[in-house]
């Protein structure tokens, strides 16, 4: 009490004696906080060269202050806004008592515009790092915290989430990010953008300021109306270009998941993401080095599905819908879609099948008649080389109709942007199972993972037409100006419409019943299960551990 | 003696109805006791002139017969019953004008397979006398009445002075065609309101309209004979006396091409939406044995007044004091016959062929038995929570008939895949249950109800089990008004006593907690082989759970814990759970297969089939429990404490926008932009699987804008009009 008496008395005339206030109001961005804080005398003072609390309670102490992180008002205002705090979202994502923090007493480096004060230093700086269990399964976190400095990276804050991500590529366990942060901590300068480099080293998995942090991700979901993701907000946008746009607009979830696709999925608040986020993560091996998971599976493997029989319209021009394929295929109709409104004339997610977690590609009709296009390889190539490194077997549903053509497409570059989808599925090693189901036409009918492009196990639908393109197209080119075109056509639909073009040549393995497809690939993926392809160019295998991160 | 016999005629029935169903019984079952007339020739081929259901059921008995089957069909219909049949022809486009009511077309199918008979079912052309004359122009039998008897009974106004002169008791109306809306007010006043307009030539509650005053006669005239020319091609409109409080109660009649006529007994219809039926059964509880016969005898006397063959059914309203009036005749087999069947053991698809191949009838008055009870519930595609039910269109995703419960027939026409439209009538099945006694029929009608699995379409077994369960019911007080008068605000679900919410909060919660157990279940935890999925051993032997369950606005505290000994954590995941709801015990013990769309439950010692429609990893669970779906959102309690900080979503300000409340088509559109509109008034009329329902306001506002034209189709929830 003396000493407390002493501080109070001696506040702003004894700064040398290293006095230090410890404010409950916290000024927003620290920096603007020298110039006040002599006025900003609170009660809570402490001594810190007069060593009367025991180093114990100094420990004790410092947890707490931590477990407060920017204290109760911020909190509040956290709460207020419809946000969780950093420490909430670690609670939600993992397994009850699981969660093992690190560098709790790490604090900022940063000694500019009155940062070094005491009441601008808090226990664990902006973020919360550790690690703990998801239904057992070991996990890495970092969860930034707005709560302090708007959640701002600083280096201490960067050195933070490196650590914990050597740690997690040593032991081979995915890292889950819980992103809520205003950007580079302006106070430091150049030290938080090597920040930034540094976490980006860390992460060298997939050989590809804030925003590109997360371009890193293997999977990046966000929240509706809150979650903002730019290189640079609206301000600086006026004044470089001129233009007129809103936060929502520029970089808000709609935008990420519908027209950039920068983002993965996007949720409807905090509590959504993270039950979402936990479920999904059963379905995720924890590295490139295990085996995808499998889950006990309650659906019988020789289900018959029925209802694939009359799934595909008579009329080939009709669309249908390819997620009533995949739900109604996979374990327990259990589909997590991967950017379900990015490019949305293709499907890809994750699903089990026989308790198996396979990644799912599949042309959708109802969307653009499935056409491939820039946006729809871009995103098909990306997940196959996601399951591919991450051993997880691809299943492609097969209906496309071509690449879609036009100057768009050709200045845009779809033949180097189809090229990926293309490589991808040639390059990838993991079981691969292809079920055409129906128009399989041109170009597109190689890419999607064909068996010219590896594919160990193709089938075909009864309904399945194999040929370089529709009859009425190609009836024009082969017939050009001769006079019966509809008996040519009718002599191409013979032809070629159908699955025994493609059955004779051995292209694909089998003419197969729909009701039967279930069935098939499950006993399929247990045979592949041993598949062992290796590519000649293939270096030694380093771990790379999966990266997902929530934009909060 | 009696007895004895009592029980050897069950069984018999039962045997019967057996071979109907669609388990897979073994084939020596379907020689059933008409061994002996099957046996005798009738025809080589059959065509039937229908789809769906009915055309299903035909088929199955010409199966049994022996007989080769031709189906029609439609360009986007070919369903069970194509698959079914030995032949299938294309009839036409979609729309049944063109196909099944497309006689040129059929015409030709009948040509080119060389059918010997047509089966028209019901519907399409079974009442048609122009389809019966062509067909024995080229000399092709017509399964059912003669064209003369067609005629008679076909038209309304004639029938009635038919029946009249046959000693028929019939209701007071006006015995002429009614030519113009003034016409229409001016009878009204002169037989008394309430009246009913309904079409000279229609049946099936199409084309009718009750009318209570002179401005509800106008307007109905204008719906009827706009309906009636759209379904029947002849918008003539007659009126009558309308019997407030009535039953519906028919009597099912049989009659030969040698004068010999039998009564089946009745079948009760009175449980009907907007003149269609909805729930029948046979016999009915209000008939004693003397009005039985009465009717009986009359309804045949009528059959022979018009020289009748084949199966026809006598339509009679009876009031409260058991007086009985002559509706209509309908001359062809009906949709709800099944139950007929099930009381009295015959086949009447097969007695229809017998006749049209002119035998005789084998059975005598006396031999007509009424065995047990029957009780039929129409299961259709349609949302029971607009006005009793609204079409739903869509693909079934999933379906499961109750096939697995003894006593059960579903005579249906679709399967998984399925898809079901707006061109046609949106029924999925009849769903028949047999029994000793009613309450035995009504019992296995609940689990018959709960085990239907229906995914892809809205459909009608909330309401179906509401009202089979209802004390009116169950009772026998019943009248055509039922659904109105227990409903007054329309119908709302299931309401949930104390003791069944927390059944239902507790069973949410048990569910949560085993898939919460299953997500754990990565294979290889225990073995040194799969070290690499390195699954932390630890957290499986969690036995309570603290949980938060939200329904409708409120919020319930859950305790769960293990319940000892019964845990067995094998493939099936048997596990019985303590939950304990808001202070209350519940016990809930079961067999929780995930994938399975059935959840079959004991809760505190009684069985309950639950169905999970959804499981979503938000903790959001839809259950359909007592038939009804209920949206439940389980968390752990830490979970459901965060979730109160998420901000709330705004919905939609519903009362300033007209969304179609079903698929179909615009058929008039009464408002444009700028128009102010009263509360109530008409802005659109929509038209769907026949029927025309007219859109009103909710408010007075003016209108905004306009999104659709007539001839318009529509998709449910599609914006028609914008109000200010």
């Amino acid at each position: 009490m003396a000493a407390f008496g002493l501080a109070r008395n001696s506040c702003g005339l004894i700064n040398g004696l290293r006095v230090s206030y410890r404010s409950l109001v916290q000024v927003k961005y620290g920096a603007k906080s020298a110039c006040l804080l002599q006025t900003n005398i609170q009660s809570d003072c402490r001594w810190y060269s007069v060593s009367h609390l025991s180093v114990k309670e100094r420990i004790e102490k410092k947890r707490k202050a931590a477990q407060m992180g920017g204290g109760q008002k911020r909190i509040d205002a956290q709460h207020q806004r419809g946000k969780l705090t950093a420490r909430e979202r670690v609670e939600l994502l993992l397994d009850p008592e699981s969660f093992v923090e690190t560098d709790m007493f790490v604090e900022h480096r940063c000694s500019d515009f009155g940062m070094e004060q005491d009441a601008n230093k808090f226990p664990g700086d902006s973020v919360v790092t550790g690690r703990g269990r998801i239904n057992g399964r070991l996990v890495y976190v970092f969860s930034q915290d707005f709560t302090v400095f708007g959640g701002s990276l600083s280096g201490a804050h960067a050195q933070k989430i490196c650590k914990i991500m050597d740690q997690a590529l040593t032991v081979g366990a995915p890292v889950i990010g819980l992103n809520d942060s205003g950007g580079a901590r302006i106070q430091e300068g150049v030290e938080s953008l090597a920040g930034y480099a540094d976490i980006f080293l860390v992460h060298p998995s997939d050989l590809p300021h804030h925003g590109s942090l997360c371009i890193l991700t293997h999977l990046m979901l966000c929240l509706q109306d809150t979650s903002y993701l730019f290189i640079t907000g609206p301000d600086v946008v006026k004044s470089v270009t001129n233009e007129d746009v809103t936060q929502e607009e520029l970089g808000g979830a709609k935008t990420h998941t519908a027209v950039s696709g920068v983002a993965h999925r996007a949720f409807e608040n905090d509590v959504e993401a993270l039950l979402y986020l936990r479920d999904f993560f059963n379905f995720l091996p924890l590295s490139n080095q295990d085996p995808a998971p499998i889950r006990e599976c309650q659906d019988p493997s020789d289900r018959l599905v029925k209802s694939l029989d009359t799934v595909v319209p008579f009329e080939s021009t009709k669309a249908y819908d390819m997620l009533d394929i995949i739900h109604a295929i996979v374990d327990e109709g259990d589909f997590f879609e991967i950017m379900p409104t990015y490019a949305k004339n293709i499907v890809v997610g994750f699903a089990r099948m026989n308790g198996r977690t396979v990644g799912i590609v599949g042309n959708q009709p109802k969307v653009a008649s499935g056409c491939l296009d820039i946006n729809s390889s871009v995103k098909g190539a990306r997940f196959v080389r996601f399951c591919d490194a991450f051993n997880i077997p691809i299943i492609t549903f097969v209906d496309v109709p071509g690449f879609l053509p036009g100057t768009a497409q050709e200045y845009g570059g779809i033949i180097r942007h189809g090229a990926k989808l293309l490589f991808a599925f040639a390059e990838a090693t993991v079981p691969k199972i292809t079920i055409i189901t129906r128009k399989a036409y041109g170009g597109a009918y190689d890419v999607m993972s064909s068996k010219h492009l590896r594919g160990d196990m193709n089938y075909a639908w009864p309904t399945a037409e194999v040929a370089v393109m529709g009859a009425k197209g190609a009836v024009q080119i082969i017939f050009r100006g001769k006079e019966n075109q509809a008996e040519a056509e009718a002599e191409y639909v013979e032809k070629f419409a159908n699955p025994f073009p493609a059955a004779v040549r051995g292209f694909v393995d089998d003419i197969i019943e729909p009701a039967t497809t279930r069935k098939r690939i499950c006993r399929d993926l247990e045979v592949l299960a041993s598949k062992k392809q290796v590519n000649p160019s293939v270096v030694a295998d380093s771990a790379v551990a999966i990266l997902a991160i929530i934009n909060f | 003696w009696t007895f004895l016999t009592g029980v050897s005629v069950t069984m018999h029935a039962c045997t019967h109805t057996h071979t109907l169903t669609r388990t897979h019984a073994p084939h020596t079952h379907t020689h059933c006791s008409y061994g002996l007339f099957s046996s005798s020739q009738t025809f080589d081929k059959i065509l039937i002139a229908n789809r769906g259901e009915i055309a299903c059921r035909v088929i199955k008995t010409c199966k049994k017969m022996g007989i080769q089957t031709v189906a029609v069909h439609s360009d986007v219909d070919s369903n069970v019953h194509v698959k079914m049949a030995d032949e299938a022809v294309c009839v036409g486009p979609a729309p049944t004008s063109k196909s099944y009511l497309n006689m040129d077309a059929i015409m030709d199918a009948i040509r080119l397979t060389g059918a010997q008979a047509v089966h028209p079912g019901y519907g399409f052309l079974s009442e048609n006398k122009d389809f019966a004359k062509r067909l024995a122009a080229v000399g092709v039998t017509f399964i059912g009445p003669d064209t003369h008897a067609i005629q008679a009974m076909g038209d309304k106004i004639e029938s009635k002075l038919i029946a009249k002169a046959a000693k028929v008791n019939t209701i007071p109306g006006f015995d002429g065609v009614v030519k113009t809306a003034e016409d229409a007010v001016k009878i009204a006043q002169q037989i008394g309101y309430p009246v009913m307009i309904k079409a000279s030539a229609g049946g099936g509650g199409k084309g009718m309209r009750i009318a209570w005053n002179d401005e509800e006669t106008r307007e109905g005239f204008r719906f009827s004979s706009q309906e009636a020319a759209s379904s029947f091609g002849d918008d003539r409109l007659l009126i009558e006396k309308y019997i407030d409080n009535p039953r519906h109660i028919e009597i099912q009649v049989l009659a030969d091409k040698h004068g010999n006529v039998l009564w089946l007994n009745e079948r009760e219809c009175s449980i009907q939406r907007r003149n269609q039926k909805v729930v029948e059964e046979a016999p009915s509880m209000f008939l004693d044995a003397d009005t039985r016969r009465v009717m009986g005898e009359q309804a045949v006397q009528l059959a022979k007044a018009v020289k009748y063959s084949s199966a026809g059914t006598v339509e009679f309203l009876v009031d409260s004091k058991k007086n009985f009036y002559f509706l209509e005749m309908n001359t062809r087999l009906q949709v709800e016959h099944p139950v007929t069947e099930c009381i009295t053991g015959l086949d009447l698809v097969e007695q229809m062929i017998r006749i049209a191949k002119g035998y005789q009838l084998q059975q005598k008055q006396e031999d007509i038995p009424i065995n047990g009870w029957a009780i039929e519930s129409r299961v259709y595609a349609e949302d029971p929570f607009k006005s009793f039910g609204l079409p739903s269109i869509g693909r079934l995703s999933q379906y499961q008939e109750p096939l697995k419960l003894s006593h059960v027939r579903v005579d249906s026409g679709i399967e998984e895949g399925s898809d079901i439209n707006i061109y046609y009538d949106p029924m999925i099945s009849k769903l028949v249950t047999y029994g000793a006694t009613r309450a035995e029929a009504l019992a296995r009608m609940e689990d018959a109800l709960d085990n239907y699995v229906i995914r892809g379409v809205t459909h009608n077994i909330p309401l179906l089990r509401e009202i089979i369960t209802h004390p009116r019911f169950v009772s026998g007080d019943i009248s055509t008004n039922f659904l109105p008068e227990v409903y007054p605000e329309g119908f709302k679900g299931h309401h949930l006593d104390e003791d069944r919410c927390r059944e239902l909060l507790a069973s949410a919660a048990a569910l949560h907690v085993t898939s919460q157990l299953y997500s754990h279940k990565i294979l290889g935890t225990q073995s040194d082989l799969m070290l690499c999925y390195r699954v932390s051993s630890a957290p499986m032997d969690q036995n309570n759970w603290e949980l938060c369950v939200e329904l409708g606005q409120e919020l319930h505290d859950i305790e769960i814990s293990k319940s000892g000994n019964s845990y067995i954590f094998m493939n099936g995941l048997c596990l019985s759970l303590q939950v304990k709801v808001d202070g209350g015990q519940v016990e809930v013990c079961g067999d929780w297969n995930l994938a399975s769309p059935l959840l079959p439950l004991t809760i505190n010692g009684t069985c309950r089939m639950l169905q999970c429609l959804s499981k979503e990893s938000s903790g959001n669970i839809v259950l359909q429990y007592m038939g009804t779906l209920f949206k439940v959102r389980v968390l752990s309690k830490l979970t459901a404490k965060l979730n109160s900080y998420m901000p709330e979503k705004v919905s939609e300000d519903t009362s300033s926008i007209l969304r179609s409340p079903m698929p179909g088509t615009v058929v008039a559109m009464s408002v444009k932009p700028g128009d102010t509109v009263a509360d109530g008034q008409e802005i659109c009329v929509i038209e769907a699987m026949k029927m025309q329902n007219s859109l009103t306001a909710v408010k007075q506002a003016k209108v905004k804008s306009v999104h659709c034209q007539p001839g318009e189709t529509v998709g449910e929830g599609d914006l028609l009009v914008e109000l200010e």
